[in-house]
């Protein structure tokens, strides 16, 4: 099994939001190429705390790729260099021996920093409770077969509903803007044929909540380059479209859209 | 070990309580619509005057609390997750069950409720597994409404796919990620609520304990994640939907943040903990790669559908895969159950692949694998078909491995991914404890002594959506109108600053060695003895490993950083504790179960070919075990279990 | 760098008061998507002039021609058309004065929204990234829109000081467009503006004419692939063309005798 010698880590350090915060350097002397970029975290944080200083502190968690957790700034890059991957899912042969790896928090006015390498995400599930759902009480649905949903629409859907909520959009958007989020919930719900009722108010909810913490888009596509599920900035087109239609269509007859 | 002797909870002396699992008479099939007849309800305008508190928002937690909150009554919901949405449901990949028989091919509610009761090997509550089945329907039907994108027909019908123990297709999916998609509609329905203003959502706040007052749960205390701030909060009922336990392990397929904490501690204030042994192995997960690795990674079971197992004849094998000739290699799976062969049971299939490297016919790095080939289905189907049942899969593995399994087989091995074991609930997912409801994963559930494919989607989502809404207000009606204690109450006072001194006292002890190498080593010596296999002889050992490396953990343990501030190592360190306590007891509910069933297979108790062999005379029980202060020494309860319907057999897959 | 974090459950979040609505135009225009579209229909209207001006531009390089009898420029003929439009429906120079207010209120309307959603970018990431970026496809044009604008604008007040109101001119003469061009490129510093501006122009439609589809929610797996292509041809005709009047003023083949 090959290992990676020397690196450096140039890690964000921060006691909380109100300090400042500052790059700390810690050298790794070897790392096996099989290591994750959290592993190599885990290894480091057991050196600090065997040198009585505290753990660096990250969000993880499923470390699947799946529950949108980790995050991390490394080199420049929202989740690292490799595309479509999950800083958890990024494994140390993406590196070579004796760089320097830069590992910074993510930063939007709407993503404070809490300690170190973690941030506060919480607008991301405002923009989902200002409407991110489809009006169905426990108790009320009607066989599910009853609903016909053409397999393109469902994987149009599945697509967009693939996104993991892990910010990675914000964090690299040269604006901070959540528009490739925002569009991948509106979208799996607005081409979903259960999704209909309610299309044009969730739009603009969801929109209009967003703006109240987001920068706005400019269309660079930076956010689906670092998008972890590899989101097509389409789903902001569409979620464009609807919004235009939520302020001149008649909602009276929506039925028959 | 007992860090502080059992306070008294007003449930009287222990072994005192009789367990009564309040299963309504009739015949199974209506028992569930009987209870609902006769359940006592609380009216619309009163429900608001109740106060909920739901622990976990996963599956079972989120369905929980939305539909509580949508009928009226006043919840707050508590997780330590940033958001409902990161809850370890998320991982769920292969699909779930539902007995829609859209298919058309024989399936029904009773053949859902007879797969699931043999599945689990006889160890299941009948009337329970039976309602399950019952609600799956519902359940598939309220997700859609939701917009879950579960996969279609070209038609526009919804698609079923066939799973592990069972001869029908009843499983729906949403690509690999059934359990992401799920999660998102209930977390949605939540989300409304808490946008509505019905739900009071806590985020990154863990739960540290329940309080007892008067034999009933009165509320908990919980643990600011990002400020440390101790506080109680007191409601009419509270429910418990953390999750399973399968990190006692420490390596599992489970998210680094499962954990036991929230069970066990309702556990030391006297509810009862059932077939705490009773953890499922999953076979198809990528081996260890390194001694410093955190978490293994599941690959889904459909991969047993065209991957076929083998290792090496040869002991000491050298070559590379595809350099040994067809006749040196042993497909163990195929050899052994001739009939179900790579589709054998999880246990079964785990347990092969284990003696396979533990007699040294291992493969990989560190020999501790087993192929996974596909080069054989490649052949059959031809590469495209193969990439789009798998690609994403294949994917999956080569970005962990960096090795293509187009090319080499895939190396898999067994790890620990479910946990039977839990809360011990009645028929209305009460525990011991009047007033505390368990949920989803977090209590001892319906599988028995294992879990089939695709069935604890179903039953988290059953318990939160469609059961606990209707059993809650039966035990609710009572307190109508009636004082509960606030707060101020001196109890809940106790408790948090019981809580608080526990924190400072990991962050005293000043040792020389952090949480995670404690839960390393603690998941070893469980691994070891209360693994895949068990012997009473080492289930023995473990009695005295455990409580020994505690005394290490309580004097070594070092814990760097404050206590006012985010800090994992901390979470880390009460959340360990908790493991060897529950470490404990795992094994010694392993050792008292003399026999063989589902996951927890004792090689005293074996048929000739190595076959589990239960012991249906003895162990037709679930064990409940209930704390008495030492952890040493458990009082075992049990609660019998009659089957009115199904005649128990031996499960063969030969 | 600090920044503010509070703590409690939430609860309510979408329950409030609905904000109140003003007039629908307006309350697009209030949200930032709602600009977008703005900027996308100016940018639209700007581009469709541009074209416009350079195809009218270029009957410069057909240079003298008969018209009426007599031997005039192409060119002025040309502008004296325009101002006859729609002649005698309208009063003379009526609806090229009506176009002029259309463009006007783009150019205002194109540049208060480009001004307002930089405000807003700006406040969506109060703390930069303290290393450095490294962007994978957001390019020099996307992130150099507000510069490339601000140039083409600033470009525009000259342009229209120098050919329109004749300021900067010593010898300008109303309505002699071919004239006035040479007149005032051959001044190498001018031809030079000209040059640069339009360089400018031309990488800022690179992205526009590309965004302007996401922004107008223009998107078709059909002709998806057509954007860059459509946009890097647009940007390119522009700028050859445009860039092609200082250089042949300069080279002489835009000469009038009188200057
Ligand atoms: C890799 C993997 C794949 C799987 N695939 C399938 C499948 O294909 N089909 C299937 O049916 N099942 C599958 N399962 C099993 C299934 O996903 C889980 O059993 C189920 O999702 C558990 O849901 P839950 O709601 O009970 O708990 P969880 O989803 O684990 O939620 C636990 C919640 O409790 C909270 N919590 C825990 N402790 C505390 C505390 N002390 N204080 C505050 N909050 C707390 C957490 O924040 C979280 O919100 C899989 C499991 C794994 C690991
Ligand atoms: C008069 C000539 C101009 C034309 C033809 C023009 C054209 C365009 C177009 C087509 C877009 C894309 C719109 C969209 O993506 O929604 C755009 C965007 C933009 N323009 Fe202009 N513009 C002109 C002048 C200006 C001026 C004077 C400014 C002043 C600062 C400016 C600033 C911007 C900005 C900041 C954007 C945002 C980038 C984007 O939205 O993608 N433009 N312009
Ligand atoms: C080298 C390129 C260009 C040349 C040679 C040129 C030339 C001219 C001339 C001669 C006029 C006066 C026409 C008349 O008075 O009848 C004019 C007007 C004008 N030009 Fe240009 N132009 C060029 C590029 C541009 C560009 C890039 C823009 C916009 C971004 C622009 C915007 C205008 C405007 C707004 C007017 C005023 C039109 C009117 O009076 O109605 N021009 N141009
Ligand atoms: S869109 Fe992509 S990057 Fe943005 S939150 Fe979702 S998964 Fe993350
Ligand atoms: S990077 Fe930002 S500008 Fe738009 S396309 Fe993506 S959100
Ligand atoms: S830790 Fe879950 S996505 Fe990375």
């Amino acid at each position: 099994m090959s290992h990676l010698a020397n690196l450096t880590l140039r890690i964000w350090r921060q006691s909380g939001p109100a300090d400042d915060g500052r790059f700390e350097d810690y050298s790794i002397a070897e790392i096996s190429e099989e290591a994750s970029f959290l592993e190599l975290l885990d290894i480091l944080n057991e050196r600090l705390i065997g040198e009585g200083k505290d753990a660096i502190v990250f969000d993880h968690d499923c470390r699947e790729g799946i529950c949108g957790s980790c995050s991390l700034m490394i080199d420049g890059q929202a989740h690292g260099p490799q595309l479509g991957t999950a800083t958890c899912q990024l494994h140390m042969r993406k590196f070579e021996s004796g760089v320097t790896i830069t590992v910074e928090p993510w930063r939007a006015s709407a993503f404070p920093v809490i300690k170190d390498l973690m941030v506060d995400r919480a607008p991301l599930d405002r923009i989902v409770e200002a409407g991110g759902f489809i009006t169905a009480e426990t108790g009320g649905a009607p066989d599910a077969n009853l609903i016909l949903v053409p397999k393109p629409v469902a994987e149009a859907a599945m697509d967009a509903a693939e996104c993991i909520g892990c910010g990675a959009c914000v964090a690299a958007c040269p604006n901070g803007a959540a528009n490739l989020f925002t569009g991948a919930k509106l979208t799996h719900l607005n081409v979903l044929p259960q999704g209909q009722a309610e299309r044009l108010g969730r739009t603009e909810a969801m929109v209009e909540k967003m703006e109240e913490y987001f920068g706005s888009c400019t269309n660079h596509g930076e956010c689906e380059a670092a998008c972890p599920k590899s989101i097509s900035i389409d789903v902001i087109a569409v979620m464009n479209a609807d919004y235009l239609k939520a302020k001149f269509k008649n909602r009276r007859l929506l039925a028959r859209t | 070990m007992s860090i502080d002797t059992a306070v008294d909870t007003g449930l009287g002396t222990p072994g005192s309580l009789k367990l009564d699992a309040k299963v309504p008479d009739g015949p199974l099939a209506e028992k569930w619509d009987t209870f609902k007849e006769n359940e006592k309800l609380v009216n619309p305008a009163n429900k608001r005057k109740f106060k909920i508190i739901v622990v976990g928002t996963g599956l079972a937690g989120a369905s929980a609390a939305a539909t509580l909150a949508e009928l009226g009554y006043q919840v707050e919901a508590f997780t330590f997750h940033d958001s409902p949405r990161r809850a370890h449901s998320i991982a769920a990949q292969g699909g779930i069950n539902a007995a829609k028989n859209y298919k058309g091919d024989g399936d029904s509610i009773h053949r859902l409720f007879y797969d699931t009761i043999k599945g689990g090997d006889f160890r299941s509550r009948e009337a329970n597994v039976h309602r399950l089945a019952q609600l799956s329907v519902d359940i598939i039907d309220q997700m859609v409404a939701q917009g879950v994108p579960f996969a279609r027909e070209y038609g526009g019908l919804l698609d079923n796919r066939s799973f592990g123990g069972a001869q029908v297709s009843r499983t729906f999916y949403a690509r690999g990620q059934t359990g992401q998609q799920l999660l998102l509609g209930a977390y949605q329905q939540l989300a409304r609520q808490v946008g509505l203003g019905n739900v009071k959502l806590w985020t990154r706040v863990e739960m540290l304990d329940v309080v007892v007052i008067d034999g009933r749960c009165a509320g908990i205390v919980t643990r600011d994640l990002l400020t440390g701030e101790i506080v109680s909060h007191a409601g009419h009922a509270v429910v418990l939907a953390t999750g399973g336990y399968g990190n006692a392990f420490f390596l599992s397929t489970n998210a680094m943040a499962c954990n036991t904490s929230a069970i066990w501690r309702a556990h030391r204030k006297g509810a009862y903990f059932a077939n705490p042994c009773y953890t499922q192995i999953h076979p198809t997960c990528i081996p260890q790669s390194d001694d410093f690795q955190s978490k293994l990674t599941l690959m889904s079971e459909s991969l047993r559908n065209d991957g076929r197992v083998w290792v090496p004849l040869n002991a000491d094998e050298a070559r590379p895969a595809h350099e040994i000739p067809e006749h040196e290699r042993d497909y163990i799976l195929e050899r052994l159950y001739p009939s179900y062969g790579n589709l054998a049971p999880r246990d079964i299939a785990s347990r092969a692949a284990k003696r396979a490297v533990d007699s040294g016919h291992g493969v990989g790095p560190l020999k501790n694998g087993v192929y996974l080939d596909f080069s054989e289905a490649i052949g059959r189907l031809g590469r495209e078909v193969v990439r789009e049942r798998y690609g994403n899969l294949f994917e999956m593995y080569e970005r962990i491995t960096s090795e293509n399994p187009y090319g080499t087989p895939m190396r898999i091995y067994p790890a620990s991914h479910y946990t039977m074991g839990g809360l011990w609930v009645d028929y209305e997912l009460m525990t011991t404890i009047p007033g505390l409801y368990c949920a989803g994963e977090a209590n001892f559930s319906d599988h028995g002594a294992n879990r089939l494919g695709a069935s604890a989607l179903m039953q988290g989502l059953a318990d939160g959506y469609f059961v606990l809404p209707y059993t809650i207000s039966n035990y609710l009606a009572e307190w109508l109108n009636k004082p509960i204690p606030g707060t101020d109450h001196e109890e809940f006072r106790r408790t948090e600053l019981a809580a608080g001194d526990r924190f400072r006292r990991f962050l005293s002890i000043g040792g020389t060695r952090s949480p995670d190498y404690f839960h390393r080593e603690l998941g070893k010596i469980i691994w070891d003895y209360c693994g895949m296999e068990r012997t009473a002889e080492g289930l023995e050992k473990a009695q005295s490993e455990i409580p020994a490396l505690y005394d290490e953990f309580s004097k070594d343990l070092r814990v760097t950083g404050d206590g006012e501030s985010v800090n994992q190592t901390l979470e880390k360190a009460g959340r360990v504790e908790d493991f060897f306590e529950l470490g404990m007891l795992m094994c010694r509910d392993a050792l008292d179960r003399e026999e063989s069933c589902g996951g927890h297979f004792r090689v005293e108790h074996q048929s000739e070919d190595g076959e589990a062999r239960r012991d249906d005379e003895n162990f037709a029980h679930v064990a409940a075990w209930e704390w008495t202060g030492d952890p040493g020494k458990p009082i075992r309860n049990v609660e019998p279990l009659t089957y009115e319907v199904v005649h128990l057999q031996t499960r063969s897959y030969k | 760098m600090a920044q503010m974090l509070s703590r409690g459950p939430v609860s309510g979040t979408a329950a409030g008061p609905r904000r109140k609505r003003k007039w629908f135009l307006l309350d697009l225009y209030s949200t930032a998507v709602g600009k977008k579209y703005v900027m996308a229909i100016t940018g639209i209207i700007g581009i469709g002039f541009v074209v416009f001006h350079m195809v009218g531009n270029l009957k410069m390089y057909l240079g003298l021609i008969n018209h009426d009898g007599e031997r005039v420029y192409d060119v002025d003929v040309y502008g004296e058309f325009l101002r006859d439009l729609l002649v005698p429906i309208l009063p003379r120079t009526y609806f090229l004065w009506i176009m002029r207010l259309v463009l006007i209120g783009a150019v205002i309307l194109h540049v208060h929204a480009a001004y307002t959603l930089t405000i807003l970018n700006r406040r969506a990431r109060p703390v930069k990234y303290q290393s450095a970026r490294d962007y994978q496809v957001a390019n020099f044009a996307s992130r150099t829109m507000r510069w490339t604008g601000i140039i083409v604008l600033l470009f525009l007040f000259w342009h229209l000081a120098d050919f329109t109101w004749g300021w900067f001119n010593p010898d300008y003469a109303r309505g002699e467009v071919y004239r006035n061009v040479d007149a005032s490129l051959s001044r190498v510093p001018v031809s030079v503006l000209y040059i640069v501006a339009n360089i400018a122009l031309g990488i800022h439609l690179f992205h526009g004419t590309w965004s302007l589809f996401q922004s107008m929610g223009w998107n078709n797996p059909r002709f998806n692939e057509w954007r860059r292509g459509l946009a890097a041809g647009l940007a390119t005709i522009i700028v050859v063309g445009n860039v092609s009047f200082p250089i042949a003023v300069l080279a002489g083949i835009i000469e009038h005798p009188a200057v």
